[in-house]
């Protein structure tokens, strides 16, 4: 094989494929095959009919729009708040200087430890999920986007000058533009993060949800839903990666490469 | 009365760390006439980018001042329009409204502006590429844009630090050949930024020669060869004679440079 040289596109989508072809036959090998026990780990078969069982007659539909519903949420929260902050960061360095210590130290406090904390202060509510999603995407999304904003080329910076531009118009007609694309990545990224918190959150004090389901599954030894579960939000966390791709690469035709 | 006049403008960078300052430019003086072309020559490391950025505003001055119309030069704005080496075309836009970027500052309606940048789209050659993201274009593409921008703006002066220093030798000719023309026909006021002795006489009317680090103006050199020039001038003898002066005055500082000074 030559170092970096491209595949095409019907060959991309095969490899794809055969890689989970192979995840599902090493998986149908070591349970048909009676190599893990049932009570383990769910063949692949019980796991579809127990994943069609959930659906059709426990309303798991209900959960998924749930936990969507709160990943959603607490993200979109996130950014309201990230945006405009991360945007004056990595504009104006005495912002930078003034916040960056401590968003930096923030962004390290793990969001999953804070779930007792906030079922003290929000109880096991709807806010208290938000909550939760917001402490672990915000300071993330702050720093992210403040360093793509204060990535860009000082000579760009000083050609927008030479034009005539403003200190205002620096920001909003050279920095953000720059910055978007990398912001949209940035998106991206942390809306995969978010997902990995909510089912936490949702393991613990929560009567909704997937993170819920899996819990209940867990006191029925039912590892066929626990899959099916863990399964739908790899597939949820997949299509959202691929309608964000899509959509940036509509909204950003220059920077593609 | 000068368009431009430079007088007794130095540089000295601050130390970082536990270094020493560096001087890039000694005090500088240079009068520049109204719809004159001066080229700047001089080694490399000698304060060339240094000045032009001063006159720019990008950079200020440790010494001396600067008046653009009698007025002093405080920082960058757009009655002094900037050529960089590097490709500064802003990458998401397309070519016709990176021409069009200083005009939107000035608050020209939209109609207007981009009937202006299609009219240097034109100028430079660019018509059939007003929609093309620079990513799209070749490196000469580019800076010829990145001239119609400067220029789109109707700068007082416009200020060029070795535009074609990165484009092959062909294209650099008919860049040099592109922007005397847009010259003679447009009359502007140029400050032409260097290395290449040849391009310095084919578009200049003045050869301003620097010494090495830390740079000074040693030889001031009328061009009198006559407008419109050709690109046959260069093997004329009256070119000839004055590239063999050059290259002397040239080679004198480059081995100053060279042996660090
Ligand atoms: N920001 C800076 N800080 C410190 N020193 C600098 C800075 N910019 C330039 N210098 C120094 O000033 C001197 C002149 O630099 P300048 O870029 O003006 O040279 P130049 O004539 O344009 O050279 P070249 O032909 O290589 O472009 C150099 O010695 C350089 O190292
Ligand atoms: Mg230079």
């Amino acid at each position: 094989m030559k170092p970096l040289q491209p595949v095409s596109a019907a060959a991309r989508v095969g490899y794809g494929v055969a890689f989970f072809a192979l995840f599902v036959a090493v998986w149908s090998v070591a349970t048909f095959g009676g190599y893990v026990q049932k009570l383990f780990l769910a063949d692949p078969l019980t796991m579809v009919g127990e994943g069609w069982n959930l659906l059709v007659n426990h309303g798991f539909i209900v959960d998924i729009g749930m936990t969507i519903w709160r990943v959603v949420g607490g993200f979109i929260l996130a950014v309201v708040f990230a945006l405009p902050l991360g945007i004056a960061m990595g504009a104006y360095k005495p912002v930078e200087a003034f916040l960056e210590p401590f968003v930096s130290f923030a962004r390290y406090l793990p969001a999953s430890a804070f779930i007792p904390l906030l079922i003290l202060w929000a109880g096991i509510g709807e806010t208290q999920k938000l909550l939760v999603i917001f402490i672990g995407s915000f300071f993330q999304l702050v720093l992210m986007i403040a360093v793509a904003v204060g990535g860009i080329r000082r000579d760009l910076v000083d050609a927008a000058y030479t034009l005539g531009a403003s200190d205002s118009s620096v920001v909003r007609r050279v920095l953000l533009p720059n910055a978007a694309p990398e912001i949209a990545e940035i998106f991206r990224l942390v809306l995969g993060w978010a997902w990995t918190y909510v089912i936490v959150a949702e393991l613990i004090g929560s009567s909704s949800g997937i993170g819920h389901m899996i819990t209940d599954s867990q006191a029925l030894l039912n590892t066929g839903q626990i899959i099916f579960g863990i399964i739908v939000i790899g597939l949820i966390g997949l299509i959202s990666d691929f309608l964000f791709k899509a959509i940036n690469q509509r909204l950003f035709p220059w920077a593609q490469a | 009365m000068s368009k431009l006049l430079i007088d007794q403008v130095g540089k000295v960078f601050p130390a970082r760390g536990k270094g020493q300052p560096t001087r890039a430019l000694m005090p500088t003086s240079l009068n520049v006439a109204d719809n004159d072309f001066i080229t700047i020559l001089g080694p490399s490391g000698c304060g060339k980018s240094t000045l032009l950025r001063i006159i720019g505003g990008l950079e200020t001055a440790s010494e001396g001042k600067i008046l653009l119309d009698g007025a002093p030069v405080t920082g960058p704005g757009a009655d002094r329009g900037f050529v960089f080496q590097s490709y500064t075309l802003f990458p998401w836009l397309s070519v016709v409204q990176n021409i069009a970027f200083g005009l939107r500052e000035k608050g020209v309606p939209e109609r207007e502006r981009l009937g202006i940048a299609r009219k240097w789209a034109e100028r430079v050659g660019l018509s059939g590429f007003v929609d093309h993201f620079p990513k799209q274009l070749s490196g000469g593409m580019q800076q010829r844009t990145a001239i119609a921008r400067a220029l789109a703006n109707d700068p007082k002066i416009l200020l060029l630090d070795e535009p074609f220093g990165a484009l092959d030798n062909q294209t650099r000719a008919l860049m040099q050949e592109m922007l005397l023309g847009i010259w003679e026909r447009e009359q502007k006021t140029v400050l032409f930024v260097t290395h290449d002795i040849e391009e310095a006489i084919f578009v200049g009317s003045r050869v301003v020669v620097m010494s090495a680090r830390p740079g000074r103006i040693k030889a001031d050199i009328p061009v009198e060869l006559p407008h419109p020039r050709p690109y046959t001038i260069k093997t004329t003898a009256e070119f000839v004679a004055l590239k063999e002066r050059l290259v002397e005055e040239i080679r004198v500082e480059a081995v100053l440079a060279a042996e660090g000074h």
